[in-house]
């Protein structure tokens, strides 16, 4: 790419440039605040063009020379540093202007990680905001932002970031009992709110009971709950074994309605143990 | 941090019309930790979009952004082409040189800013005729977000220097 640029080109515009920077004047500001208005003086007299160009906004607008231009509110709205020409076909005059986010935030473009995720743990909530003005310019002057974790029952957990170059991030813990948060970041009067579902983590314990049913066993366990007394998810798999002399009889079972229940043949002198994922539950010795 | 450095001494080492890069260590706010291959990745990325710019704002083709520019940074040089075809005029950015230091990976690694003070030179050009060339430096602050195979830019906005 940068080998099609004709060096040629480039020293023909250079020249232009040395030769144009020699003729009249032009005043304008320095910087403005994005959509605010402003006037330029280009020197001259007659008709002219103004030209107002960066990546982000190109202007061009027919003017009088010698006189004020009067660019209006909300003409140059986008953040950014622009190179000004002014003046006729055969002079023209450069400078450059820089157009700076406007201060009052509009936006916030807020993250939030994960969507779902087990109870009680330490800062696995992530959030990244981004502040935007009106025009959508980042407003990379310091702001503050309010990061506000809401569980139904607990009282909310809030952290207050400061913004650089227009960014803030803050972690938060997820509360110890199951349900959706809300998830806000609130800079000024705007906010953005996400919803984080917190889910019952592991078993905490697993115990089961035995009891006769005719030649087999029905093992029943009690209410599978975490370690902050969640249920635990329906669905999730409880493993029961019976060991007995060198068989061995393993059955899956779901949770269903917070209990998971089988029945296996009934041998005397059976072991029989259960468990969940690594959580490993009581043990019986079968003797009827 | 060795790879980083050698990596910026490998950009310097481009062929002359091309752009001198430095790339600084990153000051990185957040808990994320930052891959060196990510990191060049990033750096690389952004500087393709550059060329990107280039080529889209000098041939008036908003195509040409797409591998490089996503959302609100893609939709205001969309929108800056259309003014430039309008107004019968094309400009022609070249970057001379760039100080690039990454700021932020967020958390959930979804976006990556980094700071670049850039030297460069602004071509205008109206109903074919060069007016000028102006040499500009500016900080350009940036995010980047991951796509299908690369980091695209999602915010490009320069503030002077």
């Amino acid at each position: 790419m940068r080998a099609q640029i004709p060096t040629l080109m480039g020293s023909l515009a250079l020249g232009i440039t040395s030769a144009l920077a020699q003729t009249g004047d032009l005043t304008l500001p320095k910087s403005i605040e994005a959509g605010a208005a402003f006037s330029i003086q280009c020197g001259g007299s007659g008709k002219g063009t103004l030209y107002i160009a960066g990546p982000g906004q190109m202007i061009k607008q027919d003017v009088q020379l010698g006189g004020s231009i009067e660019i209006a509110s909300g003409s140059l709205y986008n953040a950014g540093q622009y190179s000004v020409w002014c003046g006729s076909d055969s002079s023209a005059q450069t400078g450059s202007i820089n157009v700076s986010p406007a201060q009052k935030p509009s936006d916030v473009t807020f993250i939030a990680k994960p969507s779902r995720l087990p109870v009680a743990l330490h800062n696995a909530i992530t959030g990244s905001a981004y502040v935007f003005d009106t025009y959508g310019n980042l407003i990379t002057k310091p702001m503050q932002v309010s990061f506000q974790l809401s569980n139904p029952g607990t009282a909310p957990q809030t952290r207050t970031v400061e913004t650089r170059n227009g960014a803030a991030w803050t972690q938060m813990d997820s509360a110890t009992r199951e349900g959706k948060a809300q998830f806000v970041a609130l800079v000024g009067d705007v906010s953005s709110t996400r919803i984080v579902g917190q889910v019952p983590g592991d078993p905490c314990s697993i115990k089961m009971n035995a009891k006769s049913a005719g030649n087999k066993i029905q093992l029943v366990t009690d209410p599978v709950r975490d370690c902050s007394g969640n249920a635990i998810s329906d669905g999730t798999i409880v493993t029961f074994t019976a060991t007995y002399g060198a068989e061995k009889t393993t059955v899956d079972v779901p949770l269903k309605k917070g209990i998971a229940s089988v029945e296996i043949p009934a041998h005397r002198g059976a072991t029989i143990s259960v468990a969940s994922g690594v959580v490993l539950g009581n043990q019986i010795r079968w003797a009827q | 941090m060795l790879l980083l450095s050698a990596f910026a001494a490998a950009l310097s080492a481009y062929a002359a019309d091309e752009p001198t890069v430095h790339v600084q260590q990153p000051h990185l706010q957040g808990p994320r930790e930052l891959q060196e291959a990510t990191a060049k990745a990033v750096v690389q990325n952004y500087l393709d979009s550059w060329q990107s710019l280039s080529k889209a704002l000098d041939q008036n083709r908003p195509d040409l952004l797409d591998r490089d520019f996503v959302g609100s940074a893609r939709e205001k040089l969309a929108a800056t082409i259309k003014q430039q075809v309008a107004a019968g005029v094309r400009t022609s950015y070249r970057d001379r040189s760039h100080d690039v230091q990454i700021l932020l990976y967020s958390p959930e690694g979804l976006s990556i800013q980094l700071a670049d003070d850039v030297e460069y030179d602004v071509q205008l050009s109206s109903g074919g005729k060069p007016l000028g060339t102006q040499k500009l430096k500016s900080r350009y602050i940036v995010v980047l977000t991951p796509s299908e195979v690369r980091w695209r830019v999602r915010i490009f906005q320069a503030e002077a220097q």
